[in-house]
């Protein structure tokens, strides 16, 4: 278990230092002049000249990767350049606060609900119940999040009423009934991720049902509830898994679209800012945050289900 | 079929086709994907006026106005009949959807084949690379791509390609793997046949099904994307051309003061042909799968 920890880990910060090499050699070729753009347009050239040395951007290209690579492993990345005297680190903790809020709501919302449709699906295979999972989870999980926002967003926050239409909660919310407000966008995601998490749970359900651990447990005795609680979703359980972590990256920086609609501030909406801007710093720090995020999940998401699979943990192993 | 005589595999094709044919999510697909190619191709047949011609009734303009007769779908904020531009707007990411994908598959195609049959330290690399790239979110690559070299259209294609090619790669790859194990190319290469003979003649062929599979999905995944760009503002400089994502944009703020029309109009238009192509996608898959 250790060594496969270990293998792991290893493969996961390879990956990163990939990626760094990526956003740099991306952010080196932005078509812009930051130090221009901080010191004004008709500031004089050796005043720019200056600050572009200052800010270390005359450096040589591998001594700047070098300190982009430190800042990665210290998470300091020094000030914005659009907001001259504020630390990144301070302009991304409340975002991320923001899109951490949103993705946990939206998983607790999709869960339950499509692991139970996926694996009723899969119990009654090509009944009229399992095809109106599968094509209501194809149609769901195939529109783009900003699409089905806009529709929630007409039909339920204006037209029904019943929840705000945008999330800006007036100052003084408090937490609880502050979750009205991200309810919305929350069920813009679960639409996104029914169909998605339900298809796969529904896969794995059908191969565990048609085993012969499935049927022994049928046989001697335990009722069908029991036979999905104690044999189906232990097994059927490790694609989900798998999937629900490669999609943390996309839930925490891919959901710029649909934070535009809701005017939710979260990590997605900084990072189109920053690239907007440009803002190098807050630009790096945000794009690798979700890498790092997306890592982690994977790493967790493997850890679970070799937990839940010993033979994946001992296979890992040899 | 791995070896397949010409003949059983013309049956096992001539099968595929008839199943096809006779899936209702295909027919459904179909209908729905044929109805804005259509649009895209000719949207004068649906439609009397241009998508930039103000909709006048007694010679006046009449901005905002609500679906009704006058305009089925409404009028935008500057008096466009939103329906003709529903029509129109298919053009623009009917044209570079398919081409992205079908360039991402190519790619992909290319590098899935070398890597998956000559393995070694290259496939190693590119492999690193993909896993590293995989790891972004596309949106977030393809934003920063954008605004690093513009937004014309060969660049949108281009970006989107590049991104999906990735994952195009790995399918490809592994497919490619599977077949390298099986006896018709241990005894090709036995009978000495060049690498690029048994990628091109033996193994290719018989992956076929993985690229059609692949560039349906794909073309449903390219339109998600792209209209998701121009929703953020990051595809078509022009902003009088009719354009779904780019519509919604200049207009969804209005759904809070209860003008829906000339945002979920658009909105219904990308997921009506997101569903189509993918229950077009769905159906093949399930078809080469048997």
């Amino acid at each position: 278990m250790g060594r496969f920890i270990l293998r792991r880990l290893a493969l996961s910060l390879l990956t990163l230092f990939l990626l760094i090499i990526v956003v740099f050699l991306l952010t080196r070729v932005f078509p812009s002049d930051p130090a221009r753009q901080l010191a004004g347009p008709f500031a004089p050239q050796e005043r720019v000249d200056r600050l572009n040395e200052d800010l270390g951007l005359t450096d040589p290209q591998l001594q700047q990767l070098g300190r982009l690579v430190r800042e990665v492993v210290t998470l300091d990345f020094g000030e914005s350049f659009s907001q001259p005297g504020v630390q990144v680190v301070d302009l991304i903790r409340p975002a991320l606060g923001n899109s951490a809020k949103l993705v946990v709501l939206a998983l607790l919302l999709t869960m339950p609900i499509s692991i139970f449709s996926g694996v009723l699906a899969a119990y009654r295979k090509d009944g009229a119940l399992d095809r109106s999972v599968v094509t209501v989870g194809l149609a769901t999980a195939s529109i783009p999040d900003f699409v089905s926002g806009i529709l929630l967003q007409y039909v339920i926050g204006v037209r029904l009423g019943w929840l705000p239409a945008t999330s800006n909660a007036p100052d003084g919310t408090g937490f609880f009934s502050g979750f009205q407000y991200i309810l919305l966008p929350a069920i813009a995601i679960a639409f996104v991720y029914f169909g998605y998490i339900a298809r796969v749970t529904r896969a794995g359900s059908i191969e565990a049902f048609a085993s012969d651990y499935a049927r022994t447990a049928v046989m001697k005795g335990l009722s069908t509830p029991m036979v999905v609680v104690r044999h189906i979703l232990r097994n059927s359980l490790q694609p989900t898994v798998a999937v629900t972590g490669t999609q943390m990256g996309f839930l925490f920086g891919g959901l710029i679209a649909l934070e535009f609609v809701f005017n939710y501030p979260g990590l997605g909406g900084l990072i189109l800012r920053a690239a907007k801007a440009p803002d190098f710093p807050l630009l790096q720090a945000g794009v690798l945050l979700v890498a790092i995020i997306f890592m982690i999940s994977t790493l967790a998401a493997d850890l679970i289900i070799a937990w839940m699979n010993p033979r994946a943990r001992l296979g890992a192993d040899r | 079929m791995s070896a397949g005589s010409g003949s059983g595999l013309k049956q096992v094709r001539a099968e595929q086709r008839r199943q096809l044919l006779t899936s209702p999510g295909f027919i459904v697909g179909m209908c729905i994907t044929s109805f804005w190619v259509l649009a895209a191709l000719v949207p004068s047949l649906l439609t009397n006026r241009a998508p930039n011609e103000a909709v006048r009734v007694d010679g006046s303009v009449i901005p905002r106005q609500g679906p009704g007769a006058d305009a089925w779908f409404g009028t935008d904020a500057i008096g466009n009949d939103v329906y003709t531009r529903v029509i129109y707007g298919a053009r623009n990411v009917l044209i570079m959807a398919p081409l992205a994908a079908l360039l991402a598959v190519i790619v992909g195609a290319l590098l899935g084949l070398l890597m998956g049959y000559f393995r070694g330290w290259l496939d190693e690399i590119l492999s690193r690379i993909i896993e590293a790239i995989l790891s972004l979110p596309v949106i977030l690559l393809a934003l920063m791509v954008l605004v690093i070299f513009g937004n014309s259209r060969p660049v949108i294609v281009a970006t989107v390609a590049s991104l999906f090619a990735p994952v195009v790669t790995r399918t490809v790859r592994a497919a490619v793997i599977g077949e390298t194990e099986l006896d018709y190319v241990t005894s090709a290469t036995l009978r000495g046949e060049s690498g690029w003979y048994i990628m091109t003649r033996e193994i290719l062929p018989n992956i076929s099904g993985v690229f059609v599979v692949e560039l349906t999905v794909r073309v449903g995944y390219a339109i998600f994307t792209i209209s998701t760009l121009a929703f953020l503002g990051l595809t078509a400089a022009d902003a009088t051309t009719a354009d779904w994502g780019q519509d919604i944009a200049n207009s969804y703020r209005l759904i809070v003061a209860d003008q829906w029309w000339p945002s979920v109009f658009p909105a219904i238009a990308i997921a009506t042909l997101v569903i189509g192509v993918n229950l077009v996608a769905d159906s093949i898959e399930e078809v080469t799968r048997q």
